[in-house]
């Protein structure tokens, strides 16, 4: 905050530091890069028990998603950022109830449904 | 340093109430933030919609006929190199620094557009031999998922270049440097999305 004009809507003795520095845009790449090969050589590697492979991939997304909240988006333990963590806490929370809730919820209801041959026949 | 300094760096020392208010760019940060987890919520409710309508292809193209892991791959790095490109990008708009602002843009906006080209080459090859959205369910889920997250990288790219015609007309105005601070939370959002695109899509077709 060295400029006059930036001073501006900031409270006396806080610094906000919301940026990273280059170093940590590489480090984050270099994560990034390595999760990236590793979940395409995953997927379609012999090396790996082949029912675990989606939990693999899942892990490494999951893993780089954290990656990419840390280094790119700088989401940290700061003070400044607490608001910012809960608001991504709820909002994976309500992500995780949609898409497993549906999942879910359809996976019941194609179990109990007819199938469609006698459906079209007791429609006769 | 004071000990009131060492008590606003720790932040618990001192009480919510006499804080102060914060500053206009953790503010507008913050804003910007539940936007993007709603953005972000809206996705999640796609890739519901996929994860239950990738396996009725109506007798159609299946995932793993249809995609191309090496082209993903291309798609891939591309955002990923143009999201780090952005964060220089915004060190530059931090440092005031305007020539390598344009420089750093410049790439991030070319990296850009180049995922979007792949990506509509990819549609049109899909629509020209008949896999398109009204092919099956399955095709339906797949075009508006991946289509919508092309619409917001048009959106972002769009947004890219206002951004650099109020750098060039205003200058670095703290109101000016707010908004790059928004449009990189943005573009690394839309980085994040991907990751669950080409895994969830692309990967999980060829299992």
């Amino acid at each position: 905050m060295s400029t006059g004009i930036e001073a501006q809507g900031v409270a006396p003795g806080v610094d906000v530091q919301t940026h990273g520095t280059r170093r940590s845009y590489l480090v984050g790449l270099g994560y990034a890069v390595i999760l990236t090969l590793a979940s395409f050589w995953a997927s379609s590697s012999d090396l790996i028990y082949s029912p675990g492979i989606p939990i693999l991939l899942g892990v490494l997304a999951i893993a780089q998603m954290g990656v990419h909240l840390v280094f790119f988006l700088h989401i940290s333990s700061a003070p400044d950022q607490t608001n910012n963590v809960l608001a991504l806490a709820f909002g994976v929370f309500v992500v995780g109830l949609l898409v497993f809730g549906s999942m879910i919820i359809m996976a019941h209801l194609n179990h109990n449904m007819m199938p469609m041959d006698r459906l079209i026949q007791m429609q006769r | 340093m004071s000990a009131a300094e060492q008590a606003l760096e720790s932040g618990d020392a001192v009480p919510l109430s006499l804080r102060g208010p914060a500053p206009t760019r953790v503010v507008a940060g913050y804003g910007f933030w539940l936007f993007l987890l709603s953005d972000i919520i809206i996705f999640g409710a796609l890739f519901a919609a996929f994860a239950v309508l990738c396996g009725e292809t109506a007798g159609g193209p299946t995932a793993a006929g249809l995609f191309d892991k090496k082209h993903v791959l291309i798609e891939t790095a591309c955002l990923l190199a143009s999201s780090v490109t952005c964060g220089f990008g915004s060190l530059a708009v931090q440092s005031a620094d305007k020539s390598s602002t344009y420089f750093w843009m410049a790439i991030t906006f070319i990296l850009g557009v180049t995922f979007l080209i792949l990506e509509v080459s990819e549609f049109s090859h899909m629509l020209s031999i008949g896999a398109g959205p009204s092919r099956s369910a399955f095709l339906s889920a797949f075009f508006t998922l991946v289509g919508t997250h092309g619409l917001h990288v048009t959106v972002g790219l769009c947004w890219l270049i206002v951004m650099l015609l109020q750098v060039a007309t205003l200058g670095f105005q703290p109101m000016v440097s707010r908004r790059f601070f928004c449009f990189g939370l943005f573009w690394h959002a839309l980085d994040i999305v991907w990751i669950g695109v080409f895994t969830i899509v692309y990967l999980g077709a060829h299992l």
